[in-house]
């Protein structure tokens, strides 16, 4: 191509040029993002639906208590995550959060594997300022789902 | 009487915007000239009121004045003085009167020295500058009030987040918020260029260097964040797309995006429009930032406004800001004149390319760091995290780096491809090359191979615009382009080699035991208590051998802090030129053991190294273009000596 545009012409090339990659990049998030973007499920939802093993999702619920066991590498954890309607059990290998302990909430990051929550990252109550906020709300959420599930 | 003073002073100072809006505002028109001369010194005063009135928060804070609201919510006597002072910054309202502070400083900066452009256009730029000022102002003095006191003071103050409680977090802050802020010069130039339909070349040489720095402060703003995100977390992990980060990534896209049209404007006299539009974007996206960060709507260590009567005033703010800004530009964008035009394959071309894939990851970060927003409206929770960012994003960017390595090379207006044939075919060689190599013998995953190969591709072409070039005459910005585009190359190197082939180990180790992490034999000796000013800690003293080289001593800690109470992990790092250590200690196991993570991290260093030399190159630029305008200053003022000498 030669510098031969009239100067109106460049500008709308320009323009096309900029709206096609602006719709490109909006249709590839889009489509990413339905695809990529992680759920957030409680327990008795994802033990009715569980998804695929190879969706990265959200995981919120209490700690049961009684239910956290440590294996014998010291560092993998099995516990049991409720909602008062349906239980998860949830295995973690790490340094779990400092607040995470058993009967009180946590948000864990992983997927679903043959029945059994395997999660890469906990996320827990840093202190009384920082909160997940999937926890702050959880107790609404959880009315809801209830007020929905019985209607 | 010290908070109080602070509070006159800003309310002054608010008053002076208001004045300088006014003025600016009724100086446009016919017999407004006294009026117009009010502008200048109002924007100065302003900001000398508002900077006192941060120095007496700064007071209180040092002083640990409890009976000051603030102080006794985020302060307490016994940190260390360091951290008194920083802590009038880490909380909400002081952070928005730094912000304020900044502006204002900016403005009466501009308003000090800047005398190149049409008196018009700068009044109209001022008078912009003062419209945002006084929205914040509001906010602050109706809203955020950091000089509040309290009736009766409270014995001991609340204590700052111990997660805060470090030095280079205690600068993060006030650097991001020049790079925020400086934008709001760019906002106002291009609202003041519209209003007065006066896009130049000169335009562009005046934001330039306002750009530059503000981009300056950006990229060391966020490459300290990752590394204290890093360091502090504890989680080995140096960006994790949390919505704060892309709050700060996406101003600085945009401003990225600007620096290079406003250089083809500046130059040549092309992209007006553009440039105009990337000046609006690059301030709405601090501010679409700071409402994101500030609103409480997102849940970070960064929220601290969970009043949710801030975060519609926030919006409200925002709304008025950007909306307006938009608008204007619609209405009068079509009444600024075509600038030059170019052919496809030349520098212009290259830059515009640029330009449209910085646009596009910008658009991108900004719809996945909206999204989970846009869907809880509908009842659905979703975070958006790496999956998501990194491919979609990578998609742009690693085309746009190949554009990087070729751009410098092309000349301004048109060029032919068989010119830079030579320096083209190598810059080809080199990244096929490190392509096929990575790929046959360390058969690395997709991303970090294309990665580390457009790492190559890129260091290499970075210096080639160099070459047949007197390297003592060349001009400083011509460096600051070479060194900040080499700076892309080592730290996209760093991100790829660092995420190819991290080691990682955790395990619970006795007392004694000895365990191996990539070339890293760790041997955990002792685990010890100790004490600091305002935590205990639980010590776990590491030796370790590289290759079976010498020992070194690392010791992370687990620390308790009793104001807030709350537990953090120290982790403690040991640095070859290679790569780095990196340990963390945990809690002890039923049986005496204790929790070990270990990762050896190779040339994840150079990560921060590459945001460094980024923020070097806009800086050896920043100079070059500042002393440019002294010197042609000083020029032009002998010449118009010399005229008048002849005159008489």
């Amino acid at each position: 191509m030669s510098a031969g545009f009239k100067p109106k012409h460049q500008r709308l090339v320009l323009v096309i040029l900029a709206l096609v990659a602006i719709l490109a990049a909006g249709a590839l998030a889009a489509w990413a993002l339905k695809n990529q973007a992680s759920y957030f499920y409680i327990p008795s939802e994802i033990v009715a639906h569980p998804p695929a093993a190879d969706r990265a999702v959200r995981l919120g619920g209490m700690v049961k208590a009684g239910s956290l066991k440590t294996a014998p590498d010291g560092v993998t954890m099995h516990f049991l995550v409720d909602d008062g309607k349906g239980q998860v059990p949830v295995t973690f290998a790490g340094i779990a959060p400092d607040l995470f302990k058993e009967g009180s909430g946590v948000v864990a990051e992983g997927h679903m594997v043959a029945g059994t929550f395997v999660a890469d990252n906990l996320l827990a109550k840093h202190d009384e300022n920082y909160v997940p906020r999937e926890l702050k709300d959880m107790s609404e959420h959880q009315a809801k789902q209830t007020v929905e599930q019985t209607k | 009487m010290i908070a109080e003073f602070g509070l006159a002073s800003l309310w002054l100072a608010a008053s002076l915007a208001a004045l300088q809006l006014v003025a600016a505002w009724l100086g446009q028109r016919e017999g407004g000239e006294t009026l117009a001369r009010v502008v200048r010194p109002a924007a100065v005063v302003q900001a000398l009121l508002c900077g006192l009135a941060f120095l007496m928060l700064l007071w209180v804070f040092a002083r640990t004045d409890l009976s000051v609201l603030l102080v006794a919510e985020n302060s307490h006597s016994e940190k260390p003085m360091i951290f008194k002072i920083a802590g009038a910054w880490g909380n909400h309202e002081g952070s928005m009167l730094l912000w304020v502070s900044i502006m204002a400083l900016a403005g009466g900066l501009i308003a000090l020295i800047e005398h190149r452009l049409p008196e018009r256009t700068m009044l109209a730029t001022l008078g912009a500058q003062a419209f945002v000022g006084l929205g914040f102002y509001a906010f602050l003095l109706f809203a955020s009030n950091p000089f509040a006191r309290l009736a009766v003071p409270p014995a001991e103050g609340n204590g700052l987040n111990p997660l805060l409680q470090d030095i280079g977090l205690a600068m993060h802050p006030p650097t991001l918020y020049m790079g925020y802020v400086g934008l709001s010069i760019a906002f106002s130039f291009a609202v003041g260029a519209l209003l007065t339909r006066n896009v130049t070349p000169e335009f562009a040489k005046v934001m330039r260097p306002w750009i530059l720095g503000a981009w300056i402060f950006l990229t060391l703003g966020i490459t300290a964040g990752s590394y204290w995100a890093y360091y502090e977390l504890g989680w080995g992990g140096w960006w994790f797309w949390d919505p704060v980060e892309n709050a700060s990534l996406m101003p600085w896209l945009a401003a990225t995006a600007l620096l290079h049209s406003a250089s083809v404007l500046a130059s040549r006299d092309a992209l007006r429009t553009w440039t105009i539009m990337l000046g609006v974007i690059a301030f709405s996206m601090s501010m679409i930032g700071t409402f994101l960060v500030r609103s409480g709507i997102l849940t970070s260590v960064h929220a601290f406004a969970v009043d949710p009567t801030r975060g519609s005033f926030i919006l409200a703010l925002l709304a008025i800001n950007i909306g307006g800004a938009l608008a204007l530009f619609a209405v009068r964008a079509g009444t600024i004149a075509e600038g030059e035009r170019f052919a496809p394959l030349s520098r212009e071309g290259a830059l515009v390319i640029n330009n449209v894939a910085l646009s596009a990851v910008l658009g991108i970060v900004l719809l996945g760091t909206l999204y989970p927003l846009i869907t809880e409206a509908f009842g659905l929770r979703v975070s958006v995290g790496p999956p998501y960012f990194n491919p979609v994003s990578a998609v742009f960017v690693f085309p746009m780096l190949l554009v990087l390595a070729v751009g410098p090379l092309l000349r301004w207006r048109r060029d032919r491809f068989v010119r830079i044939k030579a320096p083209v075919v190598a810059i080809a060689g080199a990244g096929v090359a490190v392509l096929l190599v990575m790929w046959l013998i360390a058969g690395l995953a997709l991303l970090p191979l294309l990665g580390v190969s457009l790492a190559a591709v890129v260091a290499v072409a970075a210096f080639l615009p160099l070459r047949g070039r007197s390297l003592r005459r060349l001009p400083l910005p011509v460096w600051g382009m070479a060194i900040a585009h080499f700076g892309v190359a080592v730290a996209l190197f760093g991100m790829s080699v660092d995420t190819a082939f991290t080691a990682e180990k955790l395990t619970a180790a006795g007392v004694g035991d000895t365990i191996a992490v990539g070339p890293w034999q760790v041997r955990l000796s002792a685990v010890e208590p100790v004490a600091g000013p305002n935590w205990t800690a639980l010590q776990g003293r590491l030796s370790a051998s590289y290759e079976g080289g010498a020992e070194h001593l690392l010791t992370p800690q687990s620390r308790t802090f009793w104001a807030p109470p709350q537990t953090t992990s120290e982790s403690a790092l040991l640095t070859r030129w290679n790569g780095q250590l990196y340990t963390v200690v945990g809690g002890a196991t039923e049986d005496g053991r204790w929790q070990l993570r270990l990762w050896w991290k190779p040339f994840v260093t150079f990560i921060w190294f590459g945001g460094a030399l980024i923020a070097l190159g806009g800086l050896l630029a920043l100079i070059g273009r500042v002393t440019g305008d002294v010197r042609r200053r000083i020029a032009t003022r002998k010449i118009a000596a010399r005229h008048a000498e002849v005159a008489r």
